[in-house]
């Protein structure tokens, strides 16, 4: 066999050596725990801080605003939808929400748009609808439809 | 990936319905970025083997820079990935945690393979003779570089380069189907996305074969072209004819197939083709139309078409080439940009839309994916000036 060739053999040799080695030294512990994958990933996700707090913890302290939207026709959105994640505002009250006031924001969901379901979210053309008045005049968010 | 803190703010970038995971794009620019330079590397590897294995001498002025343009682009080619990764840090662990169970999990070995049987090797045994020789004529640190480089053997008897150019012509020949799977794969990793209608297709790896040829081989053209000029050289104008008469063919079988893919969509007009319609005439009719089909192909192709019939002179013949390179380098990075973004922008409910805009200021992707473009020109010159071309003896074989 050629010398050089010989040489570049054991370079390779090296190499997958050392890649073994490698492989033995760094592979995470919890891999394959669960499967391909580490496992203690899960526990790392699901440690992780939760942003969105759901409606049962605003309504430990916003119970009348919250007994309100059950009768609504937004009984189903969560107040995060609308006021942001809560996770901060819960440790410090003075941490303000979010409170959407513009007509804009409602039009998100309520411009006429074909792709939504008109028989779920109710659609309207702003112009003609409203002639410019601010949407929360007439509805009240937490109650639209009464 | 834009993060949204609140849904309102989400909201705004949206069209129409979508579904909640929908609304960030998870592959940003420095994924359009990872096509594009693998592409580059594959590309410039297959010019080289023209030379090579097909034994198209004309060529034979490009050859070590072909390689040197595959290795440069080679070596930085998982730095997109790596940088786009949430845990950079953690990269080597797909390298030593081999599955089968991904295919994103098989690139470390696509590009282990590549990078060290086929390109390092071919380079090697191509410049071992010269490399010895070079190690007897310099002196200090240098010298020892390159006898380290020789893996101090110094043999330069004609059998010993006999062997090395045996063994270099196997690897080149190796090389074809191996730089074929590598950007295959990445083709393949779109391609084999059954949810998404606008990749899920069996022709993306071949479509990604022959754009990657197209844009190796126009970036060979540029940067020989830019050698020649640094060096105060002429090109050969042979070399460049050559280049640009393949660079011709390669792009009429590019957008050939690129078309039949498209046609074949718009025949079909299965469920998602009305979603796909307005993607392609709305959001990606510049990257599309303008820049991807206009610049990148019918731009170089009606001009190198032109060519093949009329031959101006050499002058006008060199400005042409450097404005078509340049071309169809920005042309196949449309095409990777109007595959990655454009298959993230429409929902797969088929109702809606998201959107992506590159922050030009602030983004820390857009910054990456210049440096990892820039990166390889940087290497390319060290390279060069270690392995200079133009210094080896080039009685050699082949």
């Amino acid at each position: 066999m050629p010398l050089q060739v010989k040489r570049l053999l054991i370079v390779f040799v090296l190499f997958i050596g050392i890649m073994l080695g490698l492989k033995y030294f760094l592979t995470p512990e919890s891999w394959r725990e669960y499967g391909a994958y580490r496992g203690n990933a899960l526990t790392e996700i699901s440690d992780k801080e939760a942003k969105y707090v759901q409606t049962e913890t605003c309504a430990m302290c916003h119970d009348s605003i919250a007994e309100l939207k059950t009768q609504g026709a937004h009984k189903s959105i969560q107040c995060e939808i609308c006021h942001g994640p809560g996770y901060k505002h819960i440790d410090d009250e003075n941490i303000d929400m979010n409170i959407p006031d513009d007509n804009q924001f409602c039009m998100r969901c309520h411009s006429k748009n074909a792709a939504s379901p008109q028989s779920i979210i109710k659609q309207i053309d702003a112009v003609e609808h409203s002639e410019g008045e601010e949407c929360i005049n007439c509805h009240n968010p937490h109650q639209p439809w009464l | 990936m834009n993060k949204y803190e609140t849904l309102y703010e989400a909201l705004a970038n949206l069209d129409g319905y979508i579904y909640p995971n929908e609304i960030a794009l998870n592959w940003d620019l420095l994924i359009v970025m990872y096509p594009y330079v693998t592409g580059l590397v594959a590309g410039a590897f297959i010019l080289a083997s023209l030379n090579r294995v097909f034994d198209i001498k004309a060529l034979r002025p490009t050859y070590e820079i072909s390689l040197l343009t595959a290795l440069s682009f080679m070596l930085v080619a998982t730095m997109p990935l790596i940088t786009h990764l949430g845990q950079p840090w953690r990269f080597y662990e797909m390298l030593v945690t081999p599955h089968l169970t991904s295919a994103m999990a098989i690139f470390g070995f696509v590009y282990l393979w590549y990078l060290m049987v086929v390109l390092l090797l071919e380079i090697w045994f191509d410049y071992r003779y010269d490399m010895v020789i070079w190690s007897q004529q310099k002196k200090g640190f240098v010298k020892f570089v390159y006898k380290a480089l020789t893996l101090w053997v110094s043999e330069t008897s004609p059998e010993s380069r006999k062997t090395d150019e045996k063994i270099g012509y196997f690897i080149t020949v190796v090389g074809i189907p191996s730089a074929f799977l590598l950007h295959g794969y990445v083709g393949f990793i779109f391609g084999s996305i059954k949810a998404n209608p606008w990749w899920s297709t069996v022709m993306m790896p071949v479509i990604f074969i022959f754009s990657a040829m197209v844009s190796g081989i126009a970036l060979v053209m540029f940067i020989y072209m830019g050698v020649s000029y640094l060096r105060k050289q002429k090109p050969d104008m042979m070399a460049l004819d050559t280049i640009a008469k393949y660079l011709f063919y390669i792009l009429i079988i590019d957008f050939t197939l690129e078309s039949l893919d498209q046609i074949h969509r718009i025949y079909e007009a299965d469920e998602s083709f009305d979603i796909l319609k307005i993607l392609v005439r709305g959001k990606l009719f510049f990257t599309f139309f303008i820049m991807q089909i206009g610049v990148g192909v019918l731009i170089p192709l009606t001009t190198l078409g032109f060519l093949q019939f009329k031959k101006p002179r050499e002058r006008i013949r060199k400005i042409i080439y450097l404005i078509i390179s340049i071309c169809v380098l920005v042309g196949i990075f449309y095409m990777r940009w109007n595959v990655v973004i454009g298959g993230q922008l429409f929902s797969k409910s088929f109702y809606g839309f998201t959107s992506y805009k590159v922050d030009l200021i602030g983004g820390a992707d857009v910054w990456l994916s210049v440096l990892w473009f820039i990166v390889p020109f940087f290497i390319l010159a060290f390279l060069l000036w270690l392995l200079p071309p133009w210094k080896k003896n080039h009685e050699a074989m082949h």
